[in-house]
């Protein structure tokens, strides 16, 4: 095998002209590969992402103009969506408040079981939005741990707000940290260093240089959480009861229209989200760049 | 304003390059607001979901295996797990290739779409994959037509998970491929090594830990995947529902099946929640193993 691997090519008895053609050939040869495999590479993300993209957008506007308006004036509609955008200012706020903390503690301390740490902070991304609602449910349901104490002061947490935003932090925690965390390590702890000899105090050093120098990654990271807390529906559905009017998100209504047959509504709303997300999406890939650029 | 801060700085004293005293302190409250945000917002929900599903030994874990539908829901689940990893295993690979050594117009576009998953919520990848592929539709029309079940049927859960696994295997292994010499694969070329053999001598290897990293990931991401599957499957006992859509029925009292409660879904949650624990754990080790080499 391997000598078959390693074996020359065939001097060509007529000399050089005959291996410029054989050269010529490979590189055809060469373009036609690397065709193909553009090719089905193409294709392949045409037939999964594209073209579905495509099609919820041809079925949310070929619904008409008045179904849309009809879909947008309702009061139900509207209450889905300030929800969905209320859960997500939450989570962002204390995903990245308490991410960037998280990231720097992971980043520049040491201490023992730091990988533990860090295999902790990935989880969320593998445990099902499912079981994390079920977390929720053996929490604060009905014979939770918590229940007692906060039935006692009268505050309602499942079915309702609480539960809806814990669980959205849950799955979201894992994104701001693991995109500054990265970036602190490569940065190193110089400029602070030099802040501090400047006699700079440490929150000064914080926000003046150590935010600033890691600002591209954190909004990398925040907008990729957004994104997450936007979609988010397995967890929501569990812990909220999905109440129309009250503990009903954008996602939930999605599944209310699609389970009662009302698919074009259920379809302008997913254009709408999908809309939301494309612009996530721009910031993304802009953060994203930005940040490559940022470790130099 | 910056000016003025540097100027009352340079004044004082004990300016030196550590940070300013009761340092201890500081790096005590940061960690400790740390572990406590981690303990509170992950390890206690962990802790409570392997009590309950554990907590009286593997009798819940009997109970809701032999109720009506698990065992098909979990292998079903982690069939299409498998395929996914392998399918997007392989498509990820060739994705990454193109976007790192191929140059062509519109590339900045094909790796932002690759992105797109990312950012689209699960639910609306599963409406999308409707609208497309649905019997309602020209295109899921055709294929119905010619025999080819896709919504409402495995195909379509393989789809959804196919869109929502993807970019991990790409993102994987794209930064490593960027940081591949060419030089070597023009070497093996050059002492006459086909492409193929190329590929698989000279450059699978390097890249085998970051495939295999994203493939563990898009397999776990598989297994709890709820939103993208639960439009497109349709959710038929026996046939199309998958673990995560079994355990939410089993909570919402409003679907049928709700025989076993709290009890059997964290029974079955614990199951799915201890894979997934394996995963991120065995992927975690690929990566490090893999940064520590280079």
């Amino acid at each position: 095998m391997s000598a078959r691997a390693i074996q020359r090519p065939q001097p060509s008895p007529t000399g050089d002209e005959d291996l410029t053609q054989l050269r010529n050939a490979d590189a055809r040869r060469g373009r036609l590969v690397r065709g193909v495999m553009l090719a089905v590479a193409l294709v392949y993300i045409s037939a999964l992402l594209v073209a579905p993209l495509a099609g919820v957008v041809l079925y949310a506007l070929r619904s008409g103009l008045g179904t849309i308006g009809r879909t947008f004036g309702q009061s139900d509609v509207h209450h889905a969506f300030l929800l969905t955008f209320m859960i997500m200012a939450i989570t962002v706020a204390v995903t990245t408040v308490f991410g960037v903390v998280v990231a720097l503690v992971l980043a520049r301390d040491r201490f023992p079981g730091k990988r533990f740490v860090s295999a902790l902070v990935d989880l969320p991304l593998a445990v099902s939005p499912v079981v994390v609602g079920l977390m929720a449910v053996l929490l604060f349901g009905r014979g939770g741990w918590f229940e007692p104490f906060f039935a006692a002061r009268g505050i309602q947490i499942m079915f309702a707000l609480p539960a809806m935003i814990l669980v959205t932090i849950f799955i979201s925690i894992p994104f701001v940290i693991r995109e500054v965390v990265p970036v602190l390590q490569e940065l190193g702890m110089e400029e602070e260093q030099a802040a501090w000899t400047l006699g700079a105090s440490r929150v000064q050093t914080f926000f003046r240089v150590t935010l600033r120098n890691i600002r591209w990654g954190l909004l990398y990271g925040i907008a990729l959480s957004a994104a997450r807390a936007i979609g988010e529906v397995g967890a929501v559905l569990i812990v909220s009861g999905a109440i129309t009017g009250r503990t009903e998100t954008a996602t939930l209504y999605i599944l209310r229209a699609f389970d009662q047959y009302q698919d074009q509504e259920g379809y302008i709303v997913a254009l709408t989200l999908a809309a939301f997300s494309i612009v996530l999406l721009v910031g993304i890939e802009t953060f994203k760049r930005r940040r490559t650029g940022e470790g130099d | 304003m910056a000016q003025v801060v540097i100027e009352n700085d340079v004044r004082r004293p004990e300016g030196r390059a550590r940070p300013p005293s009761g340092a201890a302190l500081r790096r005590w409250s940061l960690r400790g607001a740390a572990f406590v945000y981690l303990g509170l917002f992950i390890v206690l929900p962990v802790v409570a979901i392997l009590q309950h599903g554990f907590g009286d030994g593997l009798g819940n874990l009997r109970d809701a295996l032999d109720s009506f539908g698990a065992k098909a829901a979990i292998r079903l689940t982690l069939e299409m797990a498998a395929l996914t990893a392998i399918i997007n295993g392989i498509f990820g690979t060739l994705l990454a290739y193109v976007l790192v050594r191929i140059r062509f117009p519109g590339r900045d576009l094909l790796s932002t779409l690759v992105d797109l998953p990312f950012a689209v919520p699960t639910l609306v990848a599963g409406v999308m994959l409707v609208a497309l592929y649905g019997p309602n539709s020209t295109v899921g029309g055709w294929f119905e037509a010619h025999g080819i079940h896709i919504i409402f049927a495995p195909l379509g859960i393989l789809l959804a998970l196919l869109f929502v696994t993807l970019p991990l295997v790409v993102r994987s292994v794209q930064p490593v491929l960027l940081e591949l010499d060419p030089a070597e694969e023009e070497a093996a070329r050059v002492l006459g090594a086909g492409r193929w053999t190329t590929f698989r001598r000279v450059m699978f290897p390097a890249l085998r830990p970051a495939i295999a990293a994203g493939c563990l990931l898009a397999f776990a991401r598989s297994l709890g995947e709820f939103g993208a599957i639960v439009i497109v499957s349709g959710n038929r006992v026996n046939e199309t529902l998958t673990a995560p859509v079994f355990i939410s029925q089993l909570l919402l009292p409003t679907h049928y099946g709700s025989t076993g409660g709290p009890d059997a879904a964290a029974a079955v949650s614990a199951v799915l929640f201890g894979l997934a624990f394996v995963l991120v754990l065995a992927t975690e080790r690929l990566v490090s193993r893999d940064t520590e080499r280079s």
